[in-house]
């Protein structure tokens, strides 16, 4: 049973690890929406220092809004960015 | 590499390696690096440089007319574009494409959202499918620009997207590689599949453009 449902409202953790991270800066602290559950993969946290990736993390696309990003976004306010984060970077957010 | 464990290598490198190219410019930091990888893992005997050379020649074979075929099949076959929506990686190995270790998610364009690829992190693509990416995907610009202001950057590829349509971009930052169904063009119902396959560009399967008809 996956942890998140699709339409899960989620906080991207503002965690600033040192390493490889698969999670970019610009999505740190935000909240957005699960889209879909992509299925688990190896973690590459651990894969880059060559361990064997295990246990496995839950992959989620998550799906932010453009404005809730950049202060100043200049487009429509139903404007998306969707992307990929791993469940350990991932926590419930209320609303 | 001290010059103790250098094993079989233990020369120095004044000469050129057969089957390898030639350095036209001075080697930079990771492209050593890079090749002081590969060298260790063939010592070591994970991989062959066989192994290296064949994947090499398979991605470079790589074009985007198999991108292509996709998107004009999921045009015809609706049955097809359902299946390809659900489980990109599973529809196109119906027709003998592979995705390699990597799995696919196709985003469908339609008359009120408009999908755009990028990968702010490198340049994840889906290479099997649209070949090697092109260097503007690669560039810094394109990757940061595309998540901080997607419609300025469609507007300079010549795409003007309305401000009562969604874009939606995808930042294709982990294990899943992403391929946009465009809407198929007005004027082009009935065509055979393999007409409408040669108007599916590769900037339309990354959505910085949209396809036209002939």
């Amino acid at each position: 049973m996956p942890m998140f449902s699709v339409g899960d409202r989620v906080r991207i953790k503002n965690s600033h690890p040192p390493g490889h991270r698969r999670t970019p800066f610009y999505v740190r602290g935000k909240t957005g929406v699960i889209e879909r559950y992509c299925g688990d993969f190896r973690n590459p946290e651990e894969l880059a220092y060559g361990f064997d990736g295990t246990p496995k993390r839950e992959l989620y696309r998550v799906r932010l809004a453009q404005t809730d990003l950049w202060d100043d976004y200049e487009g429509p306010a139903d404007d998306t960015l969707d992307l990929e984060i791993f469940d350990h970077w991932l926590e419930k957010a209320e609303g | 590499m001290s010059t103790d464990d250098r094993g079989t290598h233990d020369h120095d490198h004044d000469h050129d390696h057969p089957g390898t190219t030639p350095d036209v410019n001075e080697t930079g930091y990771y492209e050593l690096m890079a090749e002081a990888m590969k060298e260790l893992l063939i010592e070591k005997g994970v991989v062959s440089a066989d192994d290296v050379r064949r994947n090499l020649e398979f991605l470079d074979s790589r074009d985007p007319v198999d991108g292509g075929r996709v998107i004009a099949r999921a045009w015809t076959d609706p049955e097809f574009k359902k299946r390809l929506l659900e489980d990109g990686t599973a529809a196109v190995e119906e027709m003998g494409l592979t995705m390699g270790d990597a799995e696919l998610v196709v985003v469908e364009n339609t008359d009120d959202v408009h999908n755009m690829i990028v990968c702010t992190l490198c340049s994840c693509y889906p290479r099997t499918l649209l070949g090697l990416p092109p260097d503007w995907y690669k560039s810094k610009s394109y990757r940061s620009r595309a998540v901080i202001e997607p419609r300025a950057v469609l507007k300079e590829f010549g795409t003007e997207i309305p401000d009562d349509m969604t874009v939606r971009v995808h930042d294709s930052n982990a294990d899943m590689r992403y391929l946009v169904l465009p809407q198929q063009p007005e004027g082009t119902e009935g065509w055979p599949v393999e007409k409408l396959a040669e108007i599916v560009s590769r900037d339309a399967m990354v959505g910085v453009v949209v396809p036209e008809a002939g």
